[in-house]
């Protein structure tokens, strides 16, 4: 009765999208990467000239090192950090849903508004500066966003900041499903509040908190926009804190595009990112097995 | 007594989060004479000039009707393209499907970063590159969106749907009457995120996009930042009007939102 084809009629839109600007262009990044192409296009067969490069390229070591450093600098406050708020709103008190909602509301900003934000809040005559000033914590302005260590951190600030109310949803319907008799067994023996988190809670939301460093830990390796924004797009002084997704932007866009060597970087990116994913699948296979 | 101690670190939480937010709010309505620098949040002479303002600088409503037209093109297309494939992969039996359903998976294994040059040639072989069109297509139906919707048909009693065929009711006719009724929370939530992943995009339309009059608002405002970063007030006012769309879908719509978060994450 169905004809043969009808199915794929349902699919048609959805493949034509995924295979046209999702693999073919993963295939097509891949073969870029073996070649010298340019953004005007031509490039012949290279081998591994772009990998050789890489190596001998301070831009991509400086590259590597910052989103490396990013990933490990996000990770443990968006792992720690969204659980003890998901705990705050967990209970029934009255305006709870407020402050859930509230909790939330940098989620839904985009990097670009949430970037500008804090390029005015971080500024040397910003909102922070001048509350730090009054305190008499500093006699001289901070330079968040000029130093080249202080703005890579306030950008990592920046992203734990927007991520809190992602990860709090997320371990809230975690905790949703930790059984509520484990927590009266312990209650009955005696347990405190604190030593109950770390006996009841924690093991029960282990896996829940894997899932979560391995998002946040893809997330912070793949940055972009906060380090554009809080560097006005220069990637900090001289450079010095462009991350490995600026660097392909740079490398690889406009007239002078280095298109080959930009997709080598493309395929690192991949890499780790690809790693890392396998890293937690590992994690949480282990704690089933357990 | 554990209440109030409750209560205070909640203020203290809601002081972090949304306190950014309202200092811009407050500089975005702060007049030419005050101090900008000086931190008081209520504005002493307030102000929609800066509203105004901002708009003779840059065009920012042409900005505001890029991002829409973006936007609800990217949403219309999710829930259409992503419901009928979904449907197909949860519902009718075909050589290939598992084919299919892998392809969808592997888009989603695939960072948009790591495609982005790549993709920036493939659009400029169609002569798309600075135009919306080529904004809007490589996001039009995410695979993550298929699979959520796969999982929504999937969840369906299915004995409705076999009833149906007795009926003598065809595929598309199943489609449209039983299952896409019913899965209609799935899909506002394809809806919403369609909506605010596509209005908060920043890296693709800056790379795809060259002419300030195709500008979506994210890179208008970043653009804006470049040029007019003296004049604090006018990009606060930028960000206003940026945010502000999101702010009340949001919390006219907050339950589906969260929905979202649990069940894209789960999958993703």
């Amino acid at each position: 009765m169905t004809r043969w084809y009808t199915p794929w009629l349902f699919l048609l839109p959805g493949l034509a999208v995924v295979v046209t600007f999702s693999l073919v262009p993963f295939v097509n990044m891949i073969v870029l990467a073996f070649t010298d192409a340019t953004a005007l296009g031509g490039g012949h067969f290279t081998g591994l000239a772009n990998f050789q490069r890489m190596l001998d390229d301070p831009k991509f070591w400086v590259a590597l090192r910052n989103s490396t450093l990013y990933l490990v600098g996000v990770v443990p406050p968006l792992v720690v950090l969204p659980l003890l708020i998901a705990l705050l709103v967990r209970k029934k008190l009255p305006g709870i849903t407020f402050f859930r909602t509230a909790f939330f509301t940098p989620v839904i900003a985009s990097a670009v508004v949430v970037g500008l934000i804090w390029t005015w809040l971080l500024d040397s005559q910003g909102l922070v500066n001048n509350v730090l000033r009054a305190l008499g914590w500093v006699s001289r302005p901070v330079p968040f966003l000029t130093d080249e260590w202080l703005l890579l951190v306030s950008a990592m600030l920046v992203t734990i900041w927007k991520g809190l109310g992602y990860y709090m949803i997320i371990y809230l319907a975690a905790l949703g499903n930790v059984p509520a008799d484990l927590h009266e067994a312990a209650q009955v023996d005696g347990a405190g509040p604190v030593r109950r988190f770390f006996a009841v809670t924690v093991p029960a939301l282990r896996p829940t908190m894997v899932l979560v460093a391995a998002l946040s830990a893809v997330n912070g390796f793949r940055v972009f926009s906060e380090i554009y924004l809080l560097s006005g797009g220069s990637g900090g002084p001289g450079g010095a804190d462009t991350s490995l997704v600026m660097l392909i932007q740079q490398t690889g866009t406009g007239l002078t595009g280095n298109v080959g060597y930009a997709s080598a970087l493309s395929m690192v990116l991949f890499v780790v990112t690809l790693g890392l994913l396998l890293v937690t699948l590992r994690l949480n296979r282990r704690e089933e097995a357990l | 007594m554990r209440r109030v101690g409750r209560y205070a670190l909640l203020l203290f939480v809601l002081a972090v989060t949304i306190g950014p937010f309202l200092w811009q709010l407050s500089t975005s309505l702060k007049g030419a004479g005050e101090d900008v620098y000086a931190p008081d949040f209520v504005p002493s002479q307030p102000t929609l000039a800066n509203y105004a303002g901002v708009a003779d600088v840059v065009p920012v409503w042409t900005f505001v009707l890029n991002s829409l037209f973006v936007a609800l093109v990217n949403v219309v297309a999710n829930c259409v393209g992503a419901s009928m494939a979904g449907y197909a992969l949860a519902r009718l039996r075909f050589r290939g499907r598992r084919l299919a359903a892998l392809v969808f998976a592997s888009g989603i294994l695939v960072p948009f970063e790591v495609i982005l040059i790549s993709l920036f040639l493939v659009m400029r072989s169609f002569g798309l590159t600075n135009t919306l069109t080529g904004v809007v297509l490589p996001g039009a139906v995410a695979a993550l969106n298929v699979l959520l919707m796969r999982n929504a048909f999937l969840a369906l009693q299915p004995e409705v749907e076999e009833a149906a065929v007795i009926d003598g009711a065809n595929a598309w006719q199943r489609f449209a009457r039983i299952a896409v009724p019913s899965a209609r929370g799935t899909i506002l939530v394809v809806a919403l995120f369609s909506f605010m992943f596509s209005w908060d995009d920043f890296l693709w339309p800056l790379v795809v996009l060259s002419d300030p009059d195709k500008y979506t608002l994210t890179i208008g405002l970043a653009y804006l930042q470049g040029t007019f970063f003296q004049n604090q007030r006018l990009v606060a006012a930028g960000t206003i009007i940026a945010v502000a769309p999101l702010i009340v879908l949001f919390i006219s719509l907050q339950k589906h939102f969260f929905r979202g978060v649990g069940e894209g994450a789960i999958k993703g």
